[in-house]
């Protein structure tokens, strides 16, 4: 019987140069695995790989060297442990993300809720090419997100508080795009200058910055044969389901416009910036 | 405000990680509510150190401007225990 390659990569399992092997991607959510999981992948590795596993530069997981002949028994033995597999080809890949304000004290949003929504909502949806989202907490952006096709950045939006100011200039100094001064005893800011980037807020002792989360978005960017950054086009958002809706938005702009095999980034490029850029604020704004 | 300070710790000649590695060194040596007043340089240091020392809890008191350029953080020491 003939083997359906194709359905097998679609499904994770990535045929390797040796002859009827194959190295199988699994589902990791931004990044996260159960200590759970950990254990029945080692366990699967052990028993029908080659006793490691490979980590992706996307934060997954791939088990290499597993049988055409295990296959079942390697995905029921997975999903005994509730280890998923991946994807792979025209779709929608793992929503990777850093983690976020939860754990780390740089970080402006929740990352991890936001990567595991994004990923109940899109991971695996038909599309003309790969489509990868990426969720980073603050402005040091450790997840790269510039590098996916849309990116998230976590930032504040801030205020400042003058009754709990001592106008001890930490923020002035903190600030890094020099959008902070002290004028008549007053913390001015150049709104132009603000990145949203937080520092403000994080290096005050005396609470007298509040800084509520934002998602700075970006799109078209591509890292492989193509290297672009994906570009933000509009300001940071406070609503969570502003970011869906420009997340749908955009996928349904791929979807129209998109040549089969064509990158989003190469869609947008070929269409016109100014186009995408018009159609994501109507549905963005809805104007 | 006079602020009594008990310890006095110089970070101008060096640099970032070691600026905060003195500094939490010099913080655990104290008792909870003693000052440390900490000299330090404009740029990286000033820009990153009291975050650094907010996050571990302290307190910090001031920012004095002094007049070579430097900076003098003065911070309280919060023992979390």
């Amino acid at each position: 019987m003939a083997v359906d390659y194709k359905a097998l990569k679609n499904g994770g399992f990535m045929r390797q140069k040796q002859k009827n092997h194959f190295s199988l991607r699994l589902k990791v959510v931004g990044g996260n695995l159960t200590a759970e999981q950990i254990i029945t992948i080692a366990e699967v590795a052990k028993e029908y790989g080659a006793g490691h596993v490979h980590l992706t530069s996307r934060q997954g997981v791939e088990i290499p060297f597993i049988k055409l002949k295990d296959i079942d028994s390697v995905k029921e033995k997975l999903l005994e442990g509730e280890v998923f597999t991946g994807v792979c080809g025209p779709r929608v890949r793992t929503v990777t993300a850093c983690q976020g304000s939860e754990v780390c004290p740089s970080g402006c949003i929740d990352t991890y809720p936001l990567a595991v929504e994004l990923s109940e909502r899109y991971f695996g949806r038909e599309l003309p090419h790969k489509f990868k989202f990426g969720v980073t907490g603050c402005m040091n952006n450790c997840l790269k997100a510039e590098e996916n096709d849309l990116g998230v950045k976590g930032g504040y939006l801030i205020e400042w508080i003058p009754e709990a100011c001592t106008l001890c200039g930490i923020c002035i100094k903190a600030c890094r795009e020099g959008a902070l001064t002290e004028e008549d005893k007053k913390i001015v800011i150049e709104e132009d200058k603000c990145n949203n980037c937080g520092r403000c807020v994080k290096s005050c002792p005396f609470d007298a910055w509040k800084g509520e989360p934002g998602y700075i978005l970006s799109f078209g960017g591509t890292f492989g044969n193509k290297i672009a950054f994906g570009e933000q086009l509009f300001p940071i958002m406070q609503d969570k389901e502003q970011v869906f809706k420009a997340a749908d938005a955009a996928l349904d702009f791929f979807d129209r416009h998109a040549n089969p095999s064509e990158r989003f980034r190469v869609a947008i490029e070929r269409v016109g910036w100014d186009v995408f850029q018009k159609e994501m604020s109507e549905f963005y704004y809805g104007h | 405000m006079d602020i009594k300070i008990d310890e006095n710790l110089d970070i101008t000649d060096v640099v970032c990680p070691v600026t905060f590695v003195k500094t939490k060194v010099a913080l655990d040596e104290l008792d909870d509510g003693q000052i440390l007043a900490v000299r330090l340089n404009d740029g990286e240091p000033v820009q990153n150190v009291p975050r650094s020392v907010k996050e571990e809890g302290h307190q910090i008191l001031k920012l004095l401007h002094n007049d070579d350029g430097t900076y003098t953080l003065l911070v309280k020491k919060v023992d979390d225990e």
